[in-house]
């Protein structure tokens, strides 16, 4: 077969149908439909299949890209499934809420002359991981049972992650839940129109039939600790993978005024505690009709798309740099001013209003500039003198966001740093021995895949640690000749036992 | 591997031959709950099968539990706990939609959907050597096993508890068992002394001088006026803050009280303030958040309820 070039391949993105704005920003259906067969076939074909992937490289679980979307081609559904499924374990997640643009298709070489879209690789992982929950796929992997006990605390995408490689490699995995749904960010964060939660249900029961127990209702470190895991309980190794923590606000006049939340809250809320549903369910979510929003990450796109499909009439963005800054996920922020939020760049609040009642009734804000770059390299904003204005709202929501939970700090003799999250490693151990933590409790927010990135690194950790086989090595076939192997055996089986002198 | 299995894992200890240990099926869901007492019209208590929560609960602490699927997440203080018998003991007040769902549907031998905690910091109790234990409306039960602490730990422990009348009246005994001094106050004089907790506290406080700490707990509106009550004296006066709360592992910020002048959460940080530094305005006002929201919830249930009952069936508690 001829080397597909830039100019061979379909130069146009294959079609992928989107719920019409004014139609969706009134329910929770999912927003992209996804590829259908067709489109998917004609999506892969815009791959070049180039010898040196920079696609895997720029994913932070180093999914095979190219090696799928050639299977796929193939026909070979289950066979790309498969070598999908060797990196990550929650493809249909993945392929909807991963930031492509910042990874895999930023990378991607069809893109980068600036004239074409780079291939949609996160579509065409979606239309795998659906494919397979529609077909009733599961993995099937060859695990050989290890004597080691592996405690897991929290299930959102860190965890599963962890859990998953360590299952595989033929621990007995438990995962601790606080909540009382598993799934974490997938659950209480993430809304329904851009993760359902039947996505969620069917991912997590992947990890499940891998043998991994998940306990809800259990908060570690206050109904045991982290130190009584590793002791009474005779877990080997523990990561931890809590997540963010609590939420930041801005200590602004008239914080404590009703209609000032979260956006934590009032996503959790919404998802968690289906509070769109009152009074057929029982927690009351009390959003008002006119919704500012301050900050404009991803968390703030997500509350600002649920507040409208919850009735609110006007939603509002707050966010005192400008939309080049906007850290949010690209698509997000399109489908955000599609559905008709409203962008206030360059503004940043100094004062809630509120009424005789202490409910919000307007949001003073003033008028920013952008000055010299910070450390960041942003160009950081400044007030413009005299610009201040009212803004009317009744209901004010932060999301700009957060700062560590402090019950594992509080609970264990764990090392956090200056911040306040837990100090690792560059393998991810903490201070305590054989405890491990990767996600957002160590590097603040982020996003699901890098929770997942550290949660399959953490596991890597805890399997040296434990001397274990590495289990992320897929055995391959017979290699031809003796090239690569040492002995007769393949150098990246790597099959040996560390012996340990006691 | 079989070079692992005699020496352990790096780190392991050999778990209980006997198999007793308690983690070693922790419940993680349908929680039973082995008796229920009813106090009042409105008050019940509840004790529920949990031993690890048993074992880790500590005075100060509470729990959020969750009637069924569909029902809220409703933190409550722990009442008791009895390590012996692996249960912890919650007392409910039948106010709201949620409360009063799990009054007519929480018995023995049910089961809750969901129980988690211990949540919180639990209380300081050490060092105090002379304390009053003040509990007031649904902050009765909660007190005691502050009380008892300050007991155990050798503490001089003066309880004051107020209640509306005498029928109203619930674990007197239990109170004398762990109080050196007991003082029961009652809004019509029926039992013990005629008026409000703070007057209870007044007369302990001038009858003892080297008093070095107060602790309350009960409605924000009580709290505040113990607090004040305490204020003159400079006696340190804790209090166990009940602000609205979601998820209660400090994930929401729906618990933010000001303390100080600073935001804390109520649930990863509290429940228990210096309650000198406490804005009781700002708590008070937050907590009529949802009170719309509440109302619907409420008359909606007792309409359904009045729907859905047999006619030999009346109001109140079965």
């Amino acid at each position: 077969m001829a080397r597909k070039t830039i100019r061979s391949i379909p130069q146009e993105r294959a079609l992928m149908p989107v719920q019409e704005p004014e139609i969706r920003a009134k329910n929770f259906d999912e927003v992209a439909l996804g590829f259908d067969t067709e489109n998917a076939l004609l999506e892969c074909e815009r791959c070049l299949v180039c010898p040196q992937p920079a696609c895997i490289e720029g994913c932070p679980v180093n999914i095979d890209i190219p090696g799928f979307i050639t299977r796929m081609i193939k026909h070979d559904y289950r066979g790309a499934y498969n070598l999908l499924t060797d990196s990550t374990l929650l493809p249909a997640v993945c392929g909807r809420v991963c930031p492509q643009e910042d990874q895999c298709e930023g990378v991607c070489p069809v893109g980068a002359g600036g004239t074409l879209e780079p291939v949609a690789i996160g579509r065409l992982e979606r239309w795998l991981g659906d494919k397979a929950i529609a077909e009733g796929w599961r993995k099937t992997s060859h695990i050989e049972r290890q004597p080691f006990r592996v405690g897991i605390v929290g299930s959102g995408p860190a965890g599963m992650a962890c859990a998953a490689d360590l299952a595989k490699a033929g621990c007995k995995v438990a995962i601790f839940e606080a909540l009382h749904e598993p799934g974490g960010v997938l659950r209480y964060g993430i809304p329904e129109f851009r993760l359902p939660n039947s996505v969620v249900d069917a991912e997590i029961g992947a990890i499940e039939a891998l043998g991994v127990e998940i306990k809800c209702n259990t908060l570690v470190g206050r109904l045991f600790t982290i130190e009584q895991m590793l002791g009474e309980m005779g877990f080997d190794a523990v990561f931890i993978g809590t997540g963010a923590g609590s939420p930041r606000f801005m200590d602004l006049p008239g914080e404590g005024l009703n209609g000032v939340l979260s956006a934590n809250e009032l996503l959790t809320r919404c998802n968690l505690m289906r509070a769109g549903q009152f009074p057929a369910y029982d927690t009351p979510l009390g959003l008002g009709k006119r919704v500012a929003v301050i900050g404009a990450g991803n968390t703030a796109m997500d509350a600002m798309r649920v507040s409208m499909r919850l009735g609110a009439e006007q939603v509002n963005c707050i966010y005192r740099r400008t939309e080049t800054e906007c850290p949010a996920r690209k698509e997000e922020l399109h489908h955000a001013q599609e559905e008709g939020i409203e962008f206030h760049w360059l503004t940043n609040p100094v004062e809630i209003l509120g009424d005789d009642n202490g409910n919000v009734r307007a949001l003073r804000c003033v008028r920013m500039e952008l000055g010299e770059p910070d450390t960041s390299g942003r160009r950081s904003p400044v007030v413009i003198p005299g610009s201040e204005f009212d803004f009317e709202a009744d209901t004010v929501v932060y999301a700009i966001g957060t700062s560590p939970n402090p019950i594992l700090g509080q609970t264990s003799k764990l090392k956090l740093d200056k911040r306040g999250y837990i100090q690792t490693d560059a393998d991810l151990a903490t201070s305590l021995a054989g405890v491990y933590a990767g996600g957002d409790i160590v590097t603040g927010a982020a996003t699901v895949i890098l929770a997942m990135g550290a949660g399959r690194k953490a596991a890597a950790g805890i399997k040296r640690y434990l001397g274990i086989r590495d289990s992320a090595v897929v055995y391959a076939g017979e290699p031809d000749g003796l090239e690569g192997s040492m002995f007769g055996i393949a150098q990246n089986e790597r099959n040996f036992t560390h012996v340990r002198l006691i | 591997m079989t070079d692992h299995d005699d020496a352990g894992a790096p780190g392991a200890i050999q778990s209980d031959p006997s198999g007793a240990n308690p983690f070693e099926d922790i419940r993680s869901k349908g929680f039973p709950i082995l008796t229920r007492t009813d106090f009042s019209d409105v008050t019940f208590l509840l004790e529920v099968e949990h031993p690890v929560l048993a074992r880790a609960a500590k005075p100060g602490q509470f729990v959020i539990v969750i009637l069924d699927d569909h029902g809220e997440r409703v933190p409550l203080t722990i009442a008791d706990f009895d390590r012996e018998r692996g249960t912890v003991t919650l007392v409910v007040q039948a106010v709201g939609k949620s409360t009063r769902a799990m009054q007519a549907n929480l018995h023995e031998g049910d089961t809750l959907f969901g129980l988690v905690g211990p949540m919180g910091v639990p209380s300081h109790t050490s060092g105090a050597k002379k304390v009053i234990c003040v509990g007031g409306g649904l902050g009765v039960a909660p007190i005691y096993p502050q009380a008892r602490a300050y007991k155990e730990a050798g503490a001089y422990v003066i309880g004051v508890v107020g209640f509306r009348n005498k029928d109203l009246v619930f674990w007197d005994d239990k109170f004398r068992a762990v109080c050196d001094e007991f003082i029961i106050c009652t809004d019509d004089g029926s039992v013990g002394i005629k008026g409000l907790v703070t007057l209870g506290i007044t007369q302990a406080l001038q009858a003892h001088v080297d008093v070095d700490e107060v602790v309350v707990i009960g409605p924000p509106i009580m709290m505040k006026g113990c607090v004040e009550t305490t204020r003159p004296y400079r006696v340190k006066t804790m209090v166990s803050l009940n602000p609205i709360m979601v998820d209660g592992t400090g994930m929401c910020g729906g618990c933010r009280v000001k303390v100080d002048d600073r935001i804390r959460f109520a649930c990863v940080d509290g429940p228990d303030f210096d309650g000198h530094k406490v804005d009781f305005d700002d708590l008070m006002l937050r907590l009529k958040r949802y009170k719309a929201e509440e109302r619907v919830a409420l008359e909606r249930y007792d309409e359904n309820c009045r729907r859905t009952k047999l006619p030999h069936e009346t109001e109140g508690v079965r």
